[in-house]
């Protein structure tokens, strides 16, 4: 297996953009990722990209053009993203190419997920029931999580608060304004414990990732950032997934703890060794439990962290240092590119007024969603 | 206007309210609902008592469809009660304040009127109801 680099870095900013597709979106985001490699469409060799729910991603090739490149589709839920760039780092890593692009984009309707029953194997009773709503999974599996653990309402109201400060200063981000932590806490209540402040929204945007084999990315002068780590992992026996109408007692692991490990290890480093870290925030609770199920502290220590700022951009491990999910908003088939996009920028000291200090070596990125599905990326420079 | 439960083979509300949930036949695994698969799985009755394993409050109308519950909404309770030695069920709460919903706290069974349907039934759906003590 051969190393392979992230050449080139494109984003189309998230949130709302009336009037252009999630495909279009994504095409911008590509175009960019290309300058920034000082390549064009003609030298991509291969492409993979996926959405959840803004179309097939091989039109693409309508926007950008008729090169007969193979383009794969993929379709994997919050981690179309991480499958994407993971079928692009085998198709370098292999020798079988030398320079390609993952694309991931989305355009959600506004409000919550909508999902339906039967998309999900399960009876028309439970969506009649009122039981088919992600929000009910994320608060119930953190009610036990705070009650288990020790950790406070406070916390919760410390991650919204630094994703919407970090946002700030980070130009694809949706919710640019810092809201305090009373604001946060005292918002309505959208599902206990969680207010509307500690969820992210569905969205829109695209990202784009050129990646290239070392000899084609010192051509290009672009052989900062490689990756060490791209894997996906589904659920193991006993992990408290979303839509779910009973579990078994004897509860098991998560998606998410078979990721990470499998990550670490083929990246040859533990978390100790990790400079900065984009952790998937589909609400508050999620970053402050995938801080844990990460590897980067003990169930619990997350108290003593977040009253301290360690996860700061200035912090011992900063996290989700362009806002995450909270303050990007959700486009499933781009939030886990954007991870790796905001972990390339990182890298290449490029972050402005969000700028990791210390000279970042490592980047992680996380993603984790429904049906039980976790990606992990380790870059390093 | 009669009464209709929400679904078939989920519950029996007399004389005692009882889940059906499912045992595998080769592995003992007990779920809800009885999965539709007789060979593999057989119903079997589940207890009726057990404890609040997690719970939150959906504050905001879930999209119709698939919601079927009443237009004028009014927030309900929702959790998961283990049920000892059997499996641990996803269920709506009710009879209870929401500020008195704690983790580990004792539930029983119960059968609710939960819509009504075009022809006007009362549509039945199983919860779980804080125990009565003694």
């Amino acid at each position: 297996m051969q190393d392979v680099y992230i050449v080139g870095i494109g984003i189309h900013p998230f949130g709302r953009t009336d009037g252009v597709s999630g495909l279009q979106q994504g095409a911008n985001a590509a175009r960019a990722a290309m300058a920034d490699a000082g390549l064009e469409w003609p030298n991509m060799q291969f492409g993979f990209g996926g959405s959840d729910s803004a179309g097939n991603a091989d039109t693409i090739v309508n926007e950008l053009g008729l090169t007969g490149l193979p383009f794969i589709n993929v379709k994997n839920g919050c981690a179309t993203g991480g499958s994407a760039l993971i079928g692009s780092w085998q198709a370098i890593a292999s020798g079988a190419h030398d320079v390609g692009i993952a694309i991931g984009f989305d355009k959600h309707p506004r409000g919550a997920f909508n999902a339906l029953p039967t998309e999900y194997s399960l009876p028309e009773w439970y969506g009649e029931a009122g039981f088919m709503v992600t929000t009910q999974f994320f608060a119930m599996k953190l009610q036990r999580y705070m009650a288990l653990h020790g950790i406070t309402a406070t916390s919760l109201g410390r991650v919204a608060e630094k994703a919407f400060r970090n946002a700030v200063h980070a130009a694809h981000a949706w919710r640019r304004s810092p809201v305090d932590i009373d604001t946060i806490l005292n918002a309505q209540m959208i599902s206990d414990p969680l207010t509307k402040y500690m969820f992210c929204s569905p969205a829109e945007g695209g990202v784009a990732l050129v990646l290239a084999s070392a000899k084609k990315a010192r051509e290009l002068g672009r052989d900062q950032v490689r990756i060490k780590a791209a894997v996906v992992r589904t659920r193991p026996p006993g992990s408290f997934e979303v839509f779910a109408p009973c579990m078994d007692i004897k509860r098991g692991g998560a998606p998410t703890l078979l990721a990470s490990k499998a990550a670490f290890e083929m990246a040859g480093i533990g978390p100790q060794d990790i400079d900065l870290a984009q952790l998937q925030d589909t609400e508050s609770g999620a970053e402050i439990m995938h801080m844990a199920e990460n590897g980067f502290c003990a169930d619990g220590d997350q108290e003593e962290w977040l009253a301290n700022g360690w996860t700061n951009i200035d912090g011992r491990l900063p996290v989700n240092t362009d806002g995450g999910c909270l303050a990007c908003g959700e486009p499933i088939g781009a939030s886990g590119l954007r991870q790796v996009y905001e972990n390339a920028l990182q890298l290449r000291g490029l972050g402005g007024g969000r700028q990791v200090p210390g000279d970042p070596r490592t980047a992680y990125s996380h993603v984790y969603g429904a049906p039980g599905i976790s990606g992990v990326t380790i870059l390093e420079r | 206007m009669g009464v209709s439960a929400i679904a078939e083979g989920l519950f029996r509300e007399t004389p005692e309210p009882t889940l059906i949930g499912g045992r595998h036949r080769e592995t003992g695994r007990i779920v809800f609902p009885c999965p539709d698969d007789a060979a593999r799985w057989e119903a079997v009755d589940l207890p009726r008592d057990g404890t609040l394993w997690s719970w939150t409050v959906q504050r905001f109308r879930p999209k119709s469809p698939p919601y079927i519950g009443p237009q004028d909404f009014a927030p309900f309770p929702i959790g998961y009660v283990e049920l000892p030695g059997a499996t641990i069920v996803e269920t709506q709460l009710t009879g209870v304040d929401f500020d008195r919903l704690t983790i580990g706290m004792a539930m029983a069974l119960t059968v609710i009127s939960f819509a009504t349907d075009a022809d006007g039934n009362d549509v039945r759906l199983y919860a779980f109801t804080p125990a009565t003590e003694g």
